[in-house]
């Protein structure tokens, strides 16, 4: 099936369901074409594992255009692999070299447990999100859009926060396994637009209780969050959600 | 001709909406708590009906198969989305928008449908700002518009190339906002494998955990489907990896009619195949048509690069064709433009499968007028194309970052290669005005149900219908049925009915686990998706459907012969899910050949090369198939036809034209 002249080492972690115990296992491939996208490499391998009568390694991913969030897998210790900007299933052959040997986990993190192999749960973001991530209102009762303009520079700002895929990456690489990047980017997205104002300081301590009741770590400044987000989330926005959140204690009852 | 009744309103096709959303039926506010309903599906479709449905009171439980319902593949929507709120003062306006659908549709839709459907498109743009979705402004902090394929107005609102993403995590989070209030409970990694159906009505679903394996039932007084499209059943398309047709093909076993299937939309401008690892094709938006021209050389074969082309050797073949629309002409002409002259020998790169995208002009063109804001009338070559690219990159940034990225080469130096891929399935399950499908108290939102693009869709309506669909059309229609449910108490789940269901379901999954053949679920499902692009394609004859009729049934008789399903039923097991898709993916294949012989016609996406004008364009036969095609499963697999006979009271009906 494959057309190219790669030779390839993977170790890869497998690991049946939650109870079990994982491991990394070895595997060799070979001529593995530069042009195809990472996940279809592991396309070819679960083939040749199913065709020789094994289970094929599971792994999340659903769109393949670098949007859904749903891929995630930890290249090298980076992840989404070594190119900056990009979801694993964006990351491209061409990007390795024949004889790589290439080390692949799944996300690490408590609140992210392992689901089976390189699939985790990431369904602490959804709960965080459900805590506030939201405007409160129902269908029905907008006005007009144009009633409400917005400058163009803090509409683009807004949808600069808004461009979080919820993948985990940021997570997945702090040493704290912080979601900090992730969290402040919502509440980023809805601070900075007037849409946003009436629930801004209830919002930011309601999804912070969240984020810290679901186990994630706190943040300690490295950045490596923003350095390894597949959609360049500033690191800006932890800074907004901090003096979001520091306000809100001064901010009387009734405002918030 | 008709022997299905649509359950249009009468009256005016202006005020039918307005009257009849007045005069639905309401449930009390006491009774809504009481009532249940399953959405199943949480894209723009989905999410948006299980916000709005959970906000006026009802107990909603809402199913997605992905990890969390932000993953939908609605996500992945580039281009913008179409409303009628004539910001731009280009004289558009609720008719046009209908219009333009109709026309663009190729008189194939329900008029009553679509002029719904543009009544309320203004509405979802107040109600996404309103949730705080960031769509691009103007400077002075007003909404901004661009132009898209088959329209001369520019009513299309986007946020970069991510609008899809940007509604999605609106109707997300307003679906959220349920959940974290108890009054949706949301089932992640879920997927329903079976409508349960009790003296007719729908009343639930059975749905598999897929982490744990394990068989659920759920009680539902009605439920509604917005699952999406079937492109997958081409293997290659734009579709998510994991879009099937399984819950609506459940649905279409037990009763419901599937409409139009033949209806596929193929689009223009993807990035074309390099080779057999191909998993799936990547869309880029329709948007770059309003800056990209399309071109081919002028000689065949020509092995040149791009660059060294010059001017007048190239060949602008929509401006040449189509010079009223030029580069912006519905979906299905350019796509089949493209085959034209690719077909003909005039195609580029590597395959010769390719066309170029070229956006050398209009960069140029806006570097000079960024020149001319900055007091320079007089710029070089040079300083226009620097200017210009950073234009280029603020409106389709990610676009070219995602081609780069896939091929290898840089589109702000060498023009883009496209080629047509399969991207959007117009039809689906049959539903009336309601969006009730055939089977009392199933309904059918979205892609998953055929009801408003005819037989090609505009580009920015898909993200329109999907919103439109559910925040404003079945929160009001639903309750026509519901307000007759009011007395039925939640039906316990070890019903027969429930039991009878589950065990189908089982019986499919025990079945596929122990075929334990030689070949892998993808082995499959990549020869039925030869098949259907070869043969049901973008271009169809009456002998390749038979042919691959013929080559569908066969595969479909080997593949519950020799597929192979490694693992168990009780644990994640990807392979057992896929093998589930495809086998209902095989299936409904066969329909979409029974449906494309049966259209002895060529219309928007459904194109037979019997029917066609000297000029090479579709030819209608509105004399002998201006109706939907409902089909009806039978016993094995056979379907029957039935008829919806398409009025046009409002709309002159005519042969298309965009020269």
């Amino acid at each position: 099936m494959s057309t190219g002249n790669m030779n390839l080492t993977l170790k890869v972690w497998r690991q049946k369901n939650n109870k079990t115990k994982g491991a990394l296992v070895d595997y060799k491939l070979a001529d593995i074409s530069p042009d195809m996208s990472f996940l279809e490499m592991f396309d070819v391998l679960n083939e040749q594992l199913i065709n020789k009568g094994d289970e094929p390694i599971v792994f999340d991913h659903d769109c393949r255009e670098g949007i859904c969030g749903m891929c995630s897998m930890f290249i090298n210790g980076r992840p989404h692999g070594p190119k900056d900007l990009v979801t694993t299933c964006q990351l491209h052959m061409r990007s390795f070299k024949d004889g790589d040997t290439i080390v692949v986990e799944p996300w690490r993190a408590a609140a992210f447990p392992v689901v089976k192999d390189l699939t985790v749960d990431r369904s602490a973001f959804d709960r965080v999100i459900a805590a506030g991530g939201f405007i409160s209102v129902n269908t029905g009762n907008a006005q007009d859009a144009n009633n409400l303009p917005i400058p163009k520079m803090q509409a683009d700002a807004a949808f600069e926060a808004a461009a979080c895929i919820g993948c985990g990456a940021c997570v997945a690489t702090c040493k704290n396994a912080s979601a900090m990047l992730f969290v402040s980017a919502k509440i980023s997205q809805l601070a900075l637009l007037p849409q946003g104002q009436p629930e801004r300081y209830r919002r930011v301590q309601s999804m912070v209780a969240q984020m810290d009741a679901e186990g994630f770590g706190n943040c300690t400044n490295t950045g490596a969050c923003e350095a390894e987000c597949p959609k360049g989330i500033s690191l800006e926005n932890i800074a907004r959600m901090n003096r979001d959140f520091a306000s809100a204690k001064f901010i009387s009852e009734e405002t918030i | 001709m008709s022997d299905i009744n649509s359950n249009i309103p009468e009256g005016e096709l202006t005020s039918k909406w307005t009257k009849y959303k007045s005069s639905v039926p309401l449930v009390n506010p006491s009774n809504k708590r009481t009532i249940e309903v399953i959405i199943v599906g949480s894209g723009l479709a989905g999410a948006s009906a299980a916000a709005t449905l959970a906000e006026m009171g009802y107990k909603v439980k809402c199913f997605c198969f992905q990890d969390s319902p932000r993953r939908a593949h609605s996500i992945a929507a580039q281009g913008g989305i179409n409303a009628a709120k004539n910001y731009q003062n280009d004289g558009d306006s609720v008719y046009r928008l209908f219009y333009d659908t109709i026309k663009g549709g190729d008189y194939r839709a329900r008029e009553a449908n679509v002029h719904r459907l543009a009544e309320v498109s203004a509405n979802i743009i107040d109600q996404c700002v309103a949730q705080g979705v960031p769509l691009a402004r103007e400077y002075g902090g007003l909404l901004d518009n661009r132009s898209f394929g088959g329209t001369q107005v520019q009513r299309t609102f986007y946020a970069a190339g991510q609008t899809g993403q940007q509604l999605l995590l609106g109707a997300y989070s307003a679906l959220e906002r349920q959940i974290g209030m108890g009054k949706v409970e949301m089932y992640t990694r879920h997927e329903m494998l079976e409508v349960v159906k009790i003296d007719g009505k729908a009343r639930g679903i059975i749905a598999r955990n897929l982490i744990t394996g394990e068989i659920e039932r759920h009680f539902g007084h009605a439920v509604v489907l917005g699952t999406g499209g079937y492109g997958n059943v081409f293997y290659l398309s734009t579709n998510a990896m994991g879009s099937n047709v399984t819950a609506a093909w459940k649905a279409h076993k037990q009763g419901a009619y599937f409409a139009n299937p033949c209806y596929t939309q193929i689009h223009p401008t993807c990035i074309p195949v390099s080779g057999d690892h191909q998993s799936k094709l990547t869309l880029m938006s329709e948007s770059l048509r309003n800056d990209g021209r399309i071109w081919v050389p002028k000689k065949k074969d020509d092995n040149r690069k791009a660059s060294e082309i010059p001017e007048d050797e190239r060949d602008y073949y929509l401006e040449r064709r189509y010079p009223a629309f030029g580069n912006l002409v519905p979906r299905d002409v350019a796509s089949r433009a493209a085959k034209e002259r690719c077909d003909a020998g005039y195609g580029v790169g590597a395959s010769k499968l390719a066309v170029y995208l070229d956006f050398k002009a209009n960069t140029e063109r806006y570097g000079r007028i960024e020149a001319a804001k900055a007091g320079n009338h007089n710029p070089d070559k040079e300083t226009c194309m620097r200017l210009g690219t950073a234009v280029i990159k603020e409106k389709y940034g990610n676009l070219f970052d995602m081609y780069a990225q896939i091929t290898g080469e840089d589109p702000y130096e060498t023009p883009m290669r496209i080629y047509p891929a399969v991207h959007y399935t117009m039809g689906g399950l049959w539903v009336d005005y309601n969006l009730m499908t055939s089977v009392p108290g199933l309904y059918c939102t979205g892609e998953a149900n055929f009801s408003d693009h005819g037989a090609n869709r505009l580009g920015a309506s898909a993200l329109m219908q999907g919103l439109a669909d559910g925040y404003f059309v079945l929160p009001y229609t639903i309750g026509a049925y519901l307000s007759k449910e009011i007395s039925v108490k939640a039906i316990p789940t070890d019903h027969p009915a429930f039991v009878e269901a589950e065990a189908r379901a089982k019986g499919i999954l025990d079945t596929l686990i122990n075929i334990k053949g030689t070949k892998s679920v993808d082995h499959f499902h990549k020869r039925l998706g030869h098949i259907m692009w070869e043969k049901c394609g973008m271009a169809r004859n009456e002998k390749g459907l038979n042919e691959a009729i013929q080559e569908i049934r066969a595969l479909r008789a080997e593949f519950w012969k020799d597929v192979r399903v490694p693992g168990t039923a009780d644990e994640l097991n990807t392979e057992l899910e896929k093998a589930g898709r495809v086998a209902d993916f095989i299936e409904l294949g066969e329909l979409m050949c029974i449906d494309a012989l049966n259209r002895n016609e060529s219309c928007g996406g459904h194109f037979r090369e019997e029917y066609q004008t000297e000029e090479g364009e579709a030819l209608r036969d509105d004399v002998n198939y201006a109706y939907v095609a409902a089909w009806e499963f039978k016993e094995g697999v056979n379907f029957e036809l039935h008829k919806e006979e398409l009025k046009f009271e409002n709309i002159k009906v005519a042969q298309r034209s965009y020269k």
